[in-house]
């Protein structure tokens, strides 16, 4: 069950959940093409290993498992498996 | 320095996490060049990732791939089955290497200075989980299970790990890559109840709030708390509720408040968690038949944390089995300052000092040698790219010191010294092995626990 990126890091893109992310499975990073334009960061699903990192490094609380992903923020998990069929 | 000029040398010693994060970096580094020779005293690499992550959390152990990614850059060598400090010395690294990085982790568990502690029964956890994930250290380790009770001493990740190994059912233990010798032991044994002991509250925990939830999905064990050990003192419900406090420690609450609110199902085991007390006396005549306990409270500490203070009330808690996971240590290594509180070698930012501070050139930490035993697997990322930093800020200003020995040098000294090294040839033929026998089973991996079948067929496949 991969973690999902949602809201709280739309215009933050912090990127201290890339530094930490052992299997770099989150994009755009800042020295990746794109990342300016993005408006947040995404996990991709196929590659995330539910490991944590990135919610104890994320100051925005952006990032939860999907299971406890918040009801009005559910649409985030489309969008960040969305994000990496098209990258 | 320009394509083409020589490569520097690295040594990289200890092959877990942040061993291969190090060695990457330092492998994709554009300003200069370098080799890595990656040691391990074992002769498998990756770490805890092999002999500490739990059996039954294989997706974790999925970030190998990454590491095989980083054994495949030009310019790496793997040198497993040699233990710098015995087979090699440091001296012997720095006179061949322009740098060598320390990765070697906190292998030491800290012990918790009570009474009673030697008995029989009163084990590390840490000894625990190398033996059920196969760690040829452990191989003929034996632990007895036969108590209705265990205790289970800290509030970290291994603590949960630990538990939760005890109450697993076989079918969820046997699919997975836990040692042989460890899955009858663990699943056909009298323990009913695991209680899981905290010093401080639930809001003080270290675990991580996955690893929480998933005592309250066990197939058959119940998640039990008192709602009165649940419920906040006034001081950890005004932190958890300021700036100050993380996600972490408001979600690890609200799961140990939906514990506490939860009817035991009457599930054939259950793991208790506790908090607010402090072992006192490990008690028992020919092995443990329990552990005495103090009751605490909270009250803020002059730095403004949340300190355990006693309040005299005391309890026994009858169990046969207490294992202890409060903290672990880095072991020192002969020849380089070590600060024996922290359990860490003597590091400022990564670069390796004497006691005085004064930076030693060419030596340099990471991981949890350099900043203790925090974190999980990516927390190392982070700390192996800081400390690569100082080494490219000290190639760049010229301060790597040149070795007076050549590779060929080394190569020479390690063959006579260690004809049983193990490259990554060998490796890759034990991890076939182990992957195909795997297959077999419908397991991810059957482990090779003895150390010497490891080094036969890192040669005969």
């Amino acid at each position: 069950m991969p973690y999902v990126i949602t809201a709280p890091c739309i215009n933050q893109k912090d990127a201290s959940c890339v530094e930490v992310c052992p299997v770099d499975c989150i994009h755009p990073t800042p020295d990746e093409p794109g990342y300016d334009e993005a408006d947040q960061l995404f996990i991709n699903p196929g590659e995330c290993i539910d490991c944590d990192a990135c919610v104890e490094a994320c100051p925005h609380d952006a990032v939860f498992p999907e299971d406890q992903v918040p009801a009005e923020w559910t649409d985030f998990i489309d969008r960040n498996a969305a994000f990496e069929a098209v990258s | 320095v320009t394509a083409g000029a020589d490569a520097q040398r690295v040594a990289v010693v200890g092959a877990g996490p942040a061993g291969f994060y190090a060695t990457d970096r330092l492998l994709k580094s554009v300003d200069h060049r370098f080799e890595v020779d990656l040691f391990d005293r074992l002769p498998t690499p990756w770490g805890l990732v092999r002999a500490g992550v739990a059996p039954d959390h294989p997706n974790i152990k999925v970030v190998s791939r990454v590491f095989e990614k980083t054994a495949a850059l030009p310019g790496f060598r793997y040198r497993g089955n040699v233990e710098v400090g015995r087979d090699i010395q440091h001296a012997e690294l720095a006179a061949h290497y322009h740098a060598v990085t320390y990765t070697t982790g906190a292998s030491v568990d800290r012990r918790l200075g009570i009474p009673g502690e030697d008995l029989p029964g009163s084990e590390a956890a840490t000894d625990f989980v190398a033996w059920y994930n196969g760690h040829p250290d452990a191989a003929a380790a034996q632990f007895d299970l036969r108590t209705r009770r265990a205790v289970v001493i800290g509030n970290g990740n291994v603590a949960l790990d630990v538990a939760r190994m005890l109450v697993l059912t076989r079918d969820e233990l046997a699919g997975t890559d836990v040692a042989d010798h460890a899955l009858d032991a663990l699943t056909g044994h009298d323990i009913e109840e695991v209680v899981v002991l905290g010093r401080r509250g639930p809001a003080q925990a270290a675990y991580t709030t996955p690893e929480l939830r998933e005592l309250g999905v066990l197939t058959d064990a119940d998640v039990v708390v008192d709602p009165a050990e649940a419920e906040l003192d006034p001081a950890s419900l005004s932190w958890l509720e300021s700036d100050a406090a993380d996600g972490t420690a408001r979600r690890n609450v609200e799961v140990v408040q939906d514990y506490a609110g939860r009817s035991p199902k009457g599930l054939r085991r259950r793991v208790v968690l506790r908090y607010l007390a402090s072992p006192l006396e490990i008690v028992g005549g020919e092995r443990v038949q329990g552990l005495r306990v103090g009751r605490n409270r909270l009250v803020a500490g002059p730095d403004g944390g949340l300190r355990a203070e006693p309040t005299g009330e005391e309890e026994l808690i009858e169990a046969g089995l207490v294992l202890r996971s409060v903290g672990y240590l880095g072991r020192p290594l002969p020849g380089l300052p070590f600060d024996e509180r922290a359990g860490t070698l003597c590091n400022t930012d990564g670069r390796v000092t004497d006691e005085d501070g004064a930076v030693l050139p060419g030596v340099y930490t990471a991981g949890w040698v350099k900043r203790g035993p925090s974190g999980v697997i990516g927390t190392n990322k982070k700390c192996a790219n800081a400390t690569v930093t100082a080494v490219l800020d000290d190639a760049e200003a010229g301060a790597l010191p040149t070795p007076a020995g050549s590779r060929a040098a080394f190569d020479e000294l390690l063959a006579g010294r260690c004809p049983d090294a193990i490259d990554y040839a060998g490796w890759e033929l034990i991890d076939r092995w182990e992957l195909a026998a795997g297959e077999d089973q419908g397991r991810p991996r059957v482990k090779i626990v003895e150390r010497a079948e490891l080094l036969q067929r890192a040669t005969m496949g």
